[in-house]
């Protein structure tokens, strides 16, 4: 009797709603979770789950079936991993690599393959300029922009010399040519350090002897957390303040450096104590969930998959039709964390920077308070070679 | 000339912390015959066991001897279970065995604490720095490092020429088989030499927390430049690998403290960076090339 009633019941709402009773909308979300940058991608998945399950299983109103890989930092991982979910899965929508190396191998093939990739973290030069592609879409920043609004910010902050150190590989190089974009004084010094380097004292002696009036270092992850702690040990935080771009001191580093942080500069594109209801929302649902702070990467997921959520809604959860999907994509209907959003021509974000400085919290840690603005309505310098 | 003096005395700390980890490096590839590729690993022990004995108690002070205590256990028990079975097995066997220590190191270490790195706040007693001389001042932690490494490169020295242990060492380090012939209880000796050297490299890794970022894979980031230190002291040698780690050390820090702007005199800017970071990353193997060249058995081989 109950069985019956509710089969009737099953059919009839099946019969009535024809539209929700669809196939879910597969999402393949390839990242980083293992080794040292592994709290990276565990920040990037859990914040894309954090906004499928805020809205009970779904985006835009579309059930989803989340697909989520370790490619390891290696980037043939990552592109074995992609080509499977294409073939045998049918993936035709994908997310979450974290590191630019990664993403140059994986995403070529997921876009020739027709389907789209949103990127919430890496964007290197080469695609954002002549290797643009109609679906390849960017939520975070271009990779120079990083480091264009440190630039800028000690442009602003009234400094007139500084000294650069970074690694001496690409990123390294990058981030010194993307500050000096926007630096308007003089550069006193410029070093290379070696990406297995541990001490940093013959830096730090460097740095002193120059006397700049600024530094800005570039050093991600644990080389940061060595290279600031022996700047503060050398005495030098007192005497020369730091720039820094939003990579070289994330939440979790944050820690790990512990009160020596406090007094630094740092530009970014968000920050934890934005006031903003979208922003609040993600905070309070990130909280209660994961009960840590989450790293500025967590953001860049979250607004990922919102943005795939406003397409859905917009096409009804359909890919089929890749144009209409494309086309929802670039409206970028949805209200960011981090306030202003929209796409330039490259499908890359047009945003505010802004800066924000290390200070004593409320309970004696070390928080990120943002202070000031940096940049607004800032793209990048490659959108003019992207022909679509 | 104090920033000469300056960069001389990064030198020596670096080669200091060096010194440290080497020690227990070459006794053991000179009395034992074992190439130990998972001494880094005791070095990061060290530096996890202080750091989180010194988050617990709040007393960086009683980090040191958990960190000694614990990397010295955990040396012992490699030897015991792990290296005692590779003495008569050629070095292949060995690098594969401690290598595959090291995976498991790390990957334990990971299970317990986690990816991200530890902290380890500076001792109160120690913050700070010191006016040496007009215009020279220098981190008070940092002269504490030297002062330590001396001392134990002094207490080493004594051990090995003044003791009947130190005399079982020297002996092992020059003929091995003839002190077996002998009738000395060899095992218990290997098993005292692997605990010493643990613990020295215990001792390193705790006195690295405060200035470095305390993560898993920390001692394979150090091993090669001990190696290095290693082959240009002469294998086995503790007054070799004494000399050689200060060589490095201040060669080391020199090359990357003046080359740059020593190049800049004959090239445009951007190319002597280049270079000069190039060339100062490959500085103590140019050393160790031309050390071999003039002495194959490095500077101080104990069987030369």
């Amino acid at each position: 009797m109950y069985r019956k009633t509710f089969l009737a019941l099953a059919v009839s709402v099946a019969a009535a709603l024809p539209a929700f009773a669809q196939e879910p909308v597969k999402i393949g979300l390839i990242t980083t979770l293992s080794g040292p940058g592994g709290y990276i991608g565990q920040d990037i998945r859990d914040a894309f789950k954090l906004a499928v399950d805020m809205e009970g299983g779904k985006l835009g109103g579309a059930p989803v079936d989340l697909m989520v890989e370790d490619d390891a930092l290696k980037p043939g991982q990552g592109k074995q991993i992609a080509e499977r979910m294409l073939t045998n899965d049918g993936v035709k929508l994908f997310t979450g690599i974290v590191f630019s190396n990664v993403a140059g191998a994986t995403v070529p093939d997921i876009v020739d393959a027709g389907a789209f990739y949103i990127s919430p973290n890496a964007a290197p030069s080469n695609m954002a300029g002549k290797g643009c592609n109609e679906n390849y879409f960017v939520v975070s920043w271009q990779n120079d922009s990083l480091h264009e609004s440190a630039g800028q910010l000690a442009s602003n902050l009234g400094y007139k010399s500084a000294f650069v150190l970074a690694p001496n590989y690409q990123a390294g190089k990058d981030a010194i040519t993307g500050f000096k974009r926007y630096f308007k004084g003089k550069i006193v010094g410029e070093l290379y350090t070696s990406l297995d380097q541990t001490d940093f004292s013959a830096e730090m002696a460097q740095i002193r002897a120059a006397n700049p009036e600024v530094v800005f270092q570039f050093h991600p992850g644990g080389l940061g957390i060595s290279f600031l702690r022996q700047y503060e040990q050398a005495g030098l935080l007192k005497t020369v303040p730091m720039v820094l771009a939003e990579p070289s001191l994330d939440a979790v580093t944050l820690k790990s450096i512990g009160e020596a942080a406090i007094g630094l500069n740092v530009s970014s594109h968000w920050n934890s104590d934005f006031d903003n209801p979208a922003n609040k929302k993600f905070m309070e649902a990130w909280t209660k969930a994961y009960n840590r702070m989450p790293t500025y990467y967590a953001s860049q997921a979250y607004d990922a998959a919102l943005e795939i959520a406003s397409a859905l809604k917009a096409t009804n959860g359909s890919l089929a039709d890749a144009d209409a999907f494309r086309a929802a994509l670039r409206k970028a209907d949805f209200q960011s964390v981090r306030g202003k959003f929209s796409f330039g021509p490259n499908q890359h974000p047009v945003q505010d920077w802004y800066a924000l400085k290390v200070e004593k919290g409320e309970d004696g840690k070390p928080v990120l308070k943002t202070v000031g603005e940096v940049f607004k309505d800032h793209g990048d310098a490659y959108a003019d070679q992207c022909k679509m | 000339m104090s920033l000469f003096l300056e960069q001389l005395l990064n030198g020596l700390q670096f080669g200091v912390m060096l010194f440290l980890l080497a020690a227990g490096l070459t006794l053991i590839f000179g009395i034992m015959g074992v190439i130990n590729l998972a001494h880094g690993s005791i070095y990061m022990i060290g530096a996890y066991a202080g750091a989180y004995v010194a988050a617990q108690t709040g007393s960086f002070f009683l980090g040191v001897p958990a960190a000694l205590v614990a990397a010295a256990l955990v040396g012992a028990a490699m030897e015991f279970l792990v290296v005692r079975r590779l003495y008569k097995r050629d070095h292949l066997d060995q690098v594969l065995a401690t290598f595959a220590l090291i995976l498991i190191f790390n990957q334990v270490v990971t299970l317990l604490f986690g990816r991200q790195p530890l902290f380890v706040s500076m001792p109160s007693l120690l913050d700070g720095a010191v006016e040496l001389l007009p215009g020279l001042t220098y981190p008070i932690y940092r002269l504490a490092i030297i002062l330590v490494g001396l001392l134990v490169a002094l207490g080493l020295y004594l051990l090995i020429n003044r003791t009947r242990i130190g005399m079982l060492v020297r002996a092992g380090s020059t003929n091995r088989e003839m002190v077996r012939a002998l009738g000395v209880n060899v095992g218990m000796l290997y098993t005292i030499v692997f605990g010493l050297g643990a613990l020295l490299a215990g001792l390193a890794g705790v006195m690295a927390g405060p200035i470095l970022a305390v993560q898993v894979g920390m001692g394979e980031q150090i091993l090669i430049t001990t190696f290095v230190v290693v082959v240009i002291g002469g294998v086995g040698s503790i007054r070799g690998a004494f000399v050689a780690s200060l060589l490095l050390g201040v060669v080391d820090t020199m090359l990357r403290a003046y080359l740059p702007s020593m190049l800049r005199h004959v090239m445009i800017g951007s190319d002597a960076d280049a270079l000069g970071a190039g060339i100062s990353s490959m500085g103590i193997y140019l050393l160790m090339a031309v050390v071999l060249l003039i002495r194959p058995k490095g500077l101080f081989a104990p069987n030369s």
